[in-house]
């Protein structure tokens, strides 16, 4: 038994028996391109990033990836890891990788820059598409709006607000690979803080950007995306709170 | 405007999903009670025949399914067989007529004196 004692996930420090090297498939090239197979020694505590790091730093300085923070705050580290989109720091190697291999590839649903950088314009474009620019009612001369904290509006919105853009919800999701020109999970959350917002004078544009067979009424509830949120938000929720606003919109309920 | 039509859609999937999950049970309900009380095709016709109340209930029934199906149908024609807008709806609403004829006409055929 004492050679089996060594548990995944416990981060027993100092020397611990050798571990066989972790073998990673890196996806190398654009749209067109292959794995590439790269040994790395696997640490304790370690982490997708750092695997990614060690390979560019020791194995070959070619490859090309994205990060900033390695804390989980940037949201910019997002990847395919061993078939689902995460983000590479805040996930343990000891994880996702049982067998001893991790496959790496860029998010899916976004074109491929190069390696495991995909380009997120499109991602972004469809926040903006999706009217998620807040529109303020009033100017800087006017006194500050007062929003209730226990308010039903500020807790939907406090609900979602926290999305940092990663995108993992937006390359999981099955309905953008079937409909390209969906919003997505993201874009739609973000519309959906700001539905709630009452200090916003552009309710009814939003809602109608949203409404369509591209927006909200696209949604199939698979909640993919609910599900693979680093930040554990349900941009479903979102979503169906979008469908109930776009019909009390045409019900002449207003954008609120 | 395409926000107003695809929610007013969406709003009427949902209604008659209302309408079919009522209409389901009362449909299983109905098939139970025929069966375990051994009505003959003879006996079951004898009550529908001629029975308004028969015939609101299921034609209600299918046209609920015929507009509940062809709006799914709708969305799977443009997401997995890749029919461009105008001919995903021609392909839902020709399946919506489809649903509707064959089941009005099994409705007439029970329900019809």
């Amino acid at each position: 038994m004492g050679d089996r004692a060594a548990v995944p996930g416990s981060s027993t420090t100092g020397a611990g028996p050798a571990r066989a090297n972790l073998r990673v498939s890196v996806w190398r090239g654009g749209a067109a391109g292959d794995y590439q197979s790269f040994e790395v020694p696997r640490q304790p505590s370690q982490t997708v990033l750092d695997v990614v790091t060690y390979i560019q730093r020791e194995l070959d300085p070619t490859l090309a990836y994205r990060f900033a923070c390695r804390v989980g705050m940037c949201g910019s580290c997002a990847m395919t890891v061993n078939g689902k989109a995460r983000w590479t720091c805040r996930t343990h190697v000891d994880k996702v990788a049982a067998d001893g291999a991790l496959e790496l590839r860029p998010l899916a649903n976004l074109p491929v820059v190069r390696d495991l950088v995909s380009d997120m314009r499109e991602f972004f474009d469809k926040w903006a598409r999706a009217r998620g620019q807040f529109a303020p009612k009033t100017t800087r001369e006017q006194p500050f709006a007062r929003i209730d904290p226990r308010s039903r509006q500020r807790r939907e919105a406090d609900a979602a607000i926290e999305c940092i853009g990663c995108g993992v919800c937006y390359a999981s999701c099955d309905v953008v690979t079937w409909n390209r020109d969906y919003l997505g999970p993201a874009a739609l959350n973000r519309a959906w803080t700001l539905v709630n917002d009452p200090r916003d004078g552009a309710q009814r544009q939003r809602l109608e950007a949203v409404a369509t067979d591209a927006g909200c009424h696209a949604c199939h509830t698979m909640m993919t995306c609910t599900e693979l949120c680093p930040k554990n938000l349900s941009p479903t929720r979102s979503i169906a709170g979008l469908k109930r606003a776009s019909l009390r919109l045409l019900l002449g309920g207003g954008g609120e | 405007m395409i926000a107003r039509r695809e929610t007013l859609l969406w709003a009427v999937q949902r209604a008659t999903a209302v309408v079919l999950a009522f209409c389901v049970l009362v449909h299983l309900a109905t098939i139970i009670y025929a069966v375990r009380t051994g009505l003959s095709a003879s006996a079951i016709l004898g009550r529908t025949q001629g029975s308004f109340a028969w015939g609101a209930f299921y034609g209600v029934f299918v046209i609920a399914v015929a507009v509940h199906a062809a709006l799914g149908m709708r969305v799977i024609a443009a997401e997995w067989l890749r029919m461009k807008g105008p001919v995903a709806e021609i392909f839902a609403a020709g399946f919506a007529v489809l649903l509707a004829a064959m089941g009005l006409r099994a409705v007439m055929a029970v329900v019809a004196a």
